[in-house]
């Protein structure tokens, strides 16, 4: 996506009509104006088809969600809310460090631009880090995307192990969520799942499954804790358990989850080749106070990046 | 490079119709057994509708002739342009890939389950689906290119009212392009992911529905529709203006009814679906609305009529294209209210009277559409003028040929020959061995035409820079162009595009030269004066023949 920019760096300066041109302006381009509205220009209209290619997606969602709202209500208590809300602050911090470089750009600063750029392709990675240990955790309990990966079916095993380990637990003792040895010390058929109730209770046991399940996280990024993943999912899914036969309908929420999810992560990574892109030319010196629209039009799809993110959060992680 | 390449899907096309049509002879087996004629039909539809309708003439001929029109040096997006191209290129390997997998069969509109779970030709399928999403985007930047173009870079002092019809129709189809196409690039994915994956978004099983995919295709495809007729649209628009030698009747008229087109197809999706379960009072908004895009359109055709009325009228090839343009477009739009009004539609739905409808539109329109801009430009972007009379018989082929084929499949379709159908009872044999007779003597009509042309790039004339007399920035420059589309010392002369008075014919060029500067403005006219005018035929730019 590159040639999504509209400006060219020809290093000619000659001209033709008795004046110079800016070297950065394009053979075709009356003035530098020209060529930078020009850019804006196609870059919005690009901007546009970006949001009517995920608006089909939101339609999507929405006529799920009208039609299975049990879905949506089963399937998003899976979901990991804090981490959700760290990834958009991640993409608003990233934003605002972006539009700070679109500025230090314009005031000719290339190696305060090259910084910010730099912080913001940071921004990006955190959040890609944060979706991939997302993921994985749902990749951990069965939860995937489709058929075929989904391994549904140890989804709903687990759904059913702990249905029975919290029948047998509200059989012997009243179910505390603050008292993990009592809990744990009561024999549990099968493996105990992570991520579902007794989330305490679970976490003596799970802590060992979490060392081997997670990745250590990698080192930049918004500095969480390893095992931060699986004991924020637990407290979040709380007791919230999952009736066996409930785990379809969680699958069609899943679906459009990691459809959404899935390609405005792509858009991400896009976003942040681009960035790493002009960072490197910021590096070289290359913008000035009249040529700096690949910061500017790189900072622009940045922004719907994020913005788009900001509608997916809520509807994916805050409904209620 | 767009030409050859959108010329050749045309012809490996036009060879899948061919071997439908073929199969055609006889209501059993003919040339193929029923899967085959299955993905014979699809690949036809597929690549026809993918590879050369949609980025038929705004690739071919708007990218070659829209800067010129406007006085300028480039696309405002020379690399993007580029890009465009090479995605199609891409794209088409896909397609042709999906050969290799066997093909695909669903029909062209991928309808759910049966591409999604039933069709066995899995990886064919994910192939085609794969290359139409690439050229989703070819398209799509195309579009931003061309808009943005007619925005920033019009020649100093052309208003937008100064910009020819055929700029208007490709801003008109660059709007569409960019708005629709995404929503079937996601429609595309999806489906690629519900065959793959399972996601369960199309599968009643799994909380889906198969409808949905209706929907969310024809808010594409519809619009899609326009993108492929717009251009055309604009084309006749200016052939019909230059070999009448009259200014365009109604030149603002036609100009928004472009834009309305664009803007009202986007609310019609659903006559796509009114056999799909809809409700009916979705499909009676539909069906009102549908009837409404008759109006912006009526509007344009009366306008070129307005237009060749006491117009000094020259029967050139590109002008035959354009006035069978005229006639067999109306055939296709008239038809298309027979399937636009719910109740006929119910009877008429998925039968030859839909496929003889959008035939006439499709081929009748855009394809004449685009070969009358073929001829009227040829000279300018190659330099040299082909044979008129070759060209004359290969039209009379095309035209009777066409017509031969698709006119009794209305007929055919209303008496309830399906489409998609392999076999058919004996009732429909001689309607369909008419159609095939004509689909041969298209084909001729086609070679011929080809040979005419690629004959002229060896031993044609060679051509003046103004042939026709058209009075657009692009008469103005040599045939063929410099580099940076005019030279360099004779910067273009902006003014109305069609102010005929401006120019003259030159014996001895055998071609028209501007005489004067071209009126600022079409003084706004009455009909009276439109008449009177015309009366006075001779004052016209004066012609050798």
């Amino acid at each position: 996506m590159t040639q999504a920019h509209a400006t060219t760096h020809d290093a000619h300066g000659h001209d033709d009509h008795g004046h110079a041109h800016d070297p950065n302006q394009a053979h075709h381009f009356e003035s530098m104006e020209q060529q930078v509205a020009s850019g804006k220009l196609g870059m919005w209209v690009f901007l546009a088809t970006e949001i009517l290619m995920f608006g089909g997606l939101f339609c999507a969602y929405a006529v799920w969600r009208a039609r299975h709202f049990e879905a949506f209500e089963i399937g998003h208590k899976q979901l990991n809310t804090l981490m959700g809300f760290i990834n958009t602050l991640v993409l608003i911090a990233s934003s605002f460090t972006m539009a700070w470089a679109v500025r230090t750009a314009q005031l000719n600063k290339n190696k305060a631009t090259a910084v910010l750029l730099a912080l913001t392709f940071l921004g990006g990675c955190g959040f890609m880090t944060i979706k991939y240990f997302e993921y994985k955790a749902k990749w951990d309990h069965g939860i995937f995307v489709g058929e075929p990966w989904g391994h549904w079916n140890t989804f709903r095993e687990e759904a059913k192990t702990e249905l029975e380990a919290e029948k047998t637990a509200t059989q012997l003792a009243p179910p505390t969520t603050g008292t993990p040895g009592l809990v744990n010390a009561l024999p549990t058929p099968g493996k105990t799942p992570e991520g579902f109730i007794g989330a305490d209770a679970a976490a003596a046991d799970a802590h060992g499954h979490e060392a081997e399940a997670h990745a250590p996280p990698a080192a930049h990024g918004e500095g969480h804790e390893p095992a931060a993943e699986g004991e924020s999912a637990h407290a979040a899914a709380g007791e919230h358990h999952i009736d066996p036969d409930d785990a379809l309908k969680a699958r069609t929420f899943f679906s459009i989850y990691f459809c959404m999810t899935g390609l405005h992560g792509l858009h991400v990574l896009v976003g942040m080749g681009l960035i790493a892109w002009i960072f490197f030319r910021a590096l070289k010196g290359e913008f000035t106070e009249t040529y700096n629209a690949p910061v500017d039009l790189v900072g622009l799809y940045w922004h719907l990046v994020d913005l788009i993110w900001i509608f997916l959060f809520p509807l994916l992680y805050l409904i209620s | 490079m767009y030409m050859i390449c959108v010329l050749s899907a045309f012809l490996l096309g036009g060879i899948f119709a061919l071997l439908v049509r073929t199969e055609h002879l006889t209501g059993g087996e003919t040339i193929m057994s029923a899967e085959t004629y299955n993905r014979v039909f699809t690949l036809h539809g597929a690549v026809m509708v993918f590879l050369f309708i949609i980025p038929g003439i705004p690739a071919a001929l708007g990218n070659f002739v829209m800067p010129i029109m406007l006085g300028t040096l480039d696309v405002v997006f020379p690399r993007l342009n580029l890009m465009s191209w090479y995605l199609w290129m891409t794209g088409g390997v896909f397609f042709v890939a999906s050969l290799a997998f066997g093909g695909i069969d669903t029909g062209w509109t991928f309808y759910t389950p049966y591409s999604t779970t039933y069709s066995p030709y899995g990886p064919a399928i994910i192939c085609a689906l794969s290359g139409a999403f690439i050229l989703g985007f070819s398209s799509i930047l195309t579009g931003v290119n061309f808009l943005a173009t007619m925005h920033m870079l019009r020649a100093k002092g052309m208003s937008w009212f100064q910009m020819p019809l055929f700029c208007w129709s490709l801003y008109a189809t660059a709007i569409m392009q960019i708005l629709a196409t995404p929503v079937l690039a996601i429609t595309l994915l999806l489906l690629i992911a519900e065959r793959t994956l399972s996601i369960g978004i199309f599968d009643p099983s799994l909380g889906g529905d198969p409808v949905l995919f209706q929907h969310f295709f024809w808010f594409y495809s519809h619009p899609a529709v326009y993108i492929m007729i717009l251009p055309a649209m604009g084309v006749v628009s200016d052939v019909i203006a230059v070999y009448s030698h009259k200014h365009i009747f109604g030149y603002k008229f036609i100009a928004f009814s472009s834009v309305a087109i664009a803007l009202l197809g986007f609310l019609v999706w659903g006559h796509h679906l009114f056999v799909s379960g809809q409700s009916a009072l979705l499909g009676t908004i539909f069906s009102l609305i549908t009837f409404s895009i008759a109006i912006p359109t009526a509007i344009k055709v009366f306008n070129w009529l307005a237009t060749m009325y006491k117009g000094s009228i020259d029967l050139k090839c590109a002008m035959l294209y354009a006035m069978s343009f005229i006639w067999v477009f109306s055939i296709g739009g008239l038809t298309g209210l027979h399937c636009a009004a719910i109740a006929t539609d119910v009877h008429l739905h998925d039968t030859y009277f839909v496929v003889a409808h959008f035939h006439y539109v499709m081929v009748g329109g855009t394809v004449f559409g685009f070969l009358a801009g073929l001829h009227h430009w040829w000279p300018k972007i190659f330099g040299k003028m082909y044979d008129e009379f070759w060209g004359l018989v290969a039209w009379a082929l095309v035209f009777i040929g066409f017509n031969l084929t698709f006119f009794p499949q209305f007929f055919m379709g209303a008496q309830g020959m399906p489409r998609r159908y392999w076999h058919y009872e004996p009732q429909f044999q001689a309607y369909h061995v008419a159609s095939t007779i004509g689909a041969y003597m298209q084909g001729l009509g086609f070679v011929l035409l080809a040979g005419v042309l690629l004959y002229s790039l060896f031993a044609g004339k060679k051509a003046p820079r103004n042939p026709w007399g058209g009075t657009t920035l692009e008469w103005q420059t040599t045939s063929p162009p410099p580099l940076e589309n005019f030279p360099h010392d004779e910067p273009p002369i902006v003014g109305d595009p069609y102010d005929f008075h401006a120019i003259e014919y030159k014996e001895e060029l055998e071609g028209y030269v501007l005489v004067a500067a071209p009126a600022a403005h079409d003084a706004e006219r009455s009909i009276v004066e439109e008449i009177v005018e015309g009366a006075e035929a001779d004052s016209y730019g004066s012609r050798g023949n």
